[in-house]
């Protein structure tokens, strides 16, 4: 265990934890901008930076050896695959209740706070 | 576990070639204690799970004819006189990320062999934790009482609610759990249990494994179903 990373200098959690509050606001800033492609493009990127700095610093997986990081990180690739499937799956599904139901009449409240 | 088995043998190679003779052998396969491994295997289950609620939730939120609540102004705050979007949750996600930041000190520190530190970081890292769990209670009863069910919500289409409560509520139980756990270790290390035992305070750093999981979790969530 001497030299995989147990020890490093504190400093590298400071810089860690300033990092991911700044990527928060960032992600917290999307929050204002219009719906569109960019949004949801930088939704997703400050995502995967946050989520990559927690497992590879944080969760130490960046000094692991290449056995241990495929073993965990390879097969959640799979749910690629079950996102994908399940997109095309629910877009019919909502493409022929509008055929055969028509589009929604609900009628919505818009949220208020007491 | 003794490091002796670990670490026999020559000089391990590094990259694709130290990846064929890690499962050829025919010794150990990961050159890890026991149980960061398996905390790592349980952690893939879990990420799986997670991931069949975050699908689960894209599936019914495409396939709804009813409009989608806005989730920016279902979970906005009055505070300084506006309506402020996402607060709490933008709290809760700050929270979250110091209590990963005070984990991985904790985590150091116990290699370090300073039981009394570790056990404070790792109490305080509990303290957020459950504070985090509190103000999603807060956020619960928020939306019970404005009519939010499993089944029906005065916003938008009722998928909502019933994805809202299933994945906010089973990472709060994560969070839970992972605060009984923190504290059962932390008294642990304080009264110096893991002293004179094979791995020492490896258990801290397995420990924040499952910590830092629950944060990771937390950053998809709020991606995915807060922002989104």
């Amino acid at each position: 265990m001497a030299d995989d990373g147990t020890q490093h200098p504190l400093r590298i959690y400071w810089i860690m934890w300033i990092s991911l509050f700044v990527l928060s606001s960032f992600s917290y800033g999307t929050d204002f901008m219009d719906d569109g492609a960019l949004r949801t493009f930088l939704i997703l990127l400050f995502m995967m930076l946050k989520a990559g700095r927690i497992v590879l610093i944080f969760m130490h997986m960046g000094w692991e050896r290449l056995a241990l990081k495929l073993a965990i990180l390879g097969p959640p690739v799979a749910i690629l695959v079950l996102i994908g499937l399940m997109s095309l799956e629910s877009n019919y599904v909502e493409g022929s209740r509008i055929d055969n139901y028509g589009e929604s009449t609900m009628e919505v409240e818009t949220p208020g706070h007491h | 576990m003794s490091e002796a088995v670990l670490d026999s043998g020559a000089e391990k190679a590094p990259g694709g070639q130290g990846l064929v003779d890690d499962w050829s052998r025919d010794k150990q396969v990961f050159g890890v204690p026991w149980g960061k491994a398996m905390m790592w295997i349980f952690l893939l289950s879990d990420t799986f799970i997670f991931s069949c609620f975050l699908v689960g939730y894209m599936s019914v939120r495409i396939a709804t004819t009813d409009p989608w609540p806005n989730p920016s102004e279902v979970f906005a705050l009055q505070a300084f006189g506006h309506d402020v979007p996402l607060l709490l949750i933008a709290i809760m996600t700050f929270i979250l990320i110091t209590s990963s930041g005070t984990m991985a000190l904790a985590v150091n520190m116990g290699y370090r062999r300073n039981r009394k530190l570790t056990f404070w970081l790792m109490v305080a890292t509990a303290v957020l934790g459950a504070s985090f769990v509190g103000m999603q209670a807060f956020e619960w009863s928020k939306l019970i009482a404005e009519g939010v069910r499993p089944w029906e919500n005065p916003f938008g289409a009722a998928q909502f609610g019933s994805s809202f409560f299933m994945i906010t509520g089973f990472h709060g139980m994560h969070v839970s759990a992972g605060v009984i756990y923190l504290l059962v270790i932390a008294f642990r290390v304080k009264r110096g249990f893991y002293e004179n035992r094979p791995g020492g305070y490896e258990i801290v750093e397995i420990t924040g494994l499952y910590w830092h999981f629950v944060d990771l979790v937390w950053v998809f969530i709020f991606a995915l179903f807060y922002l989104w």
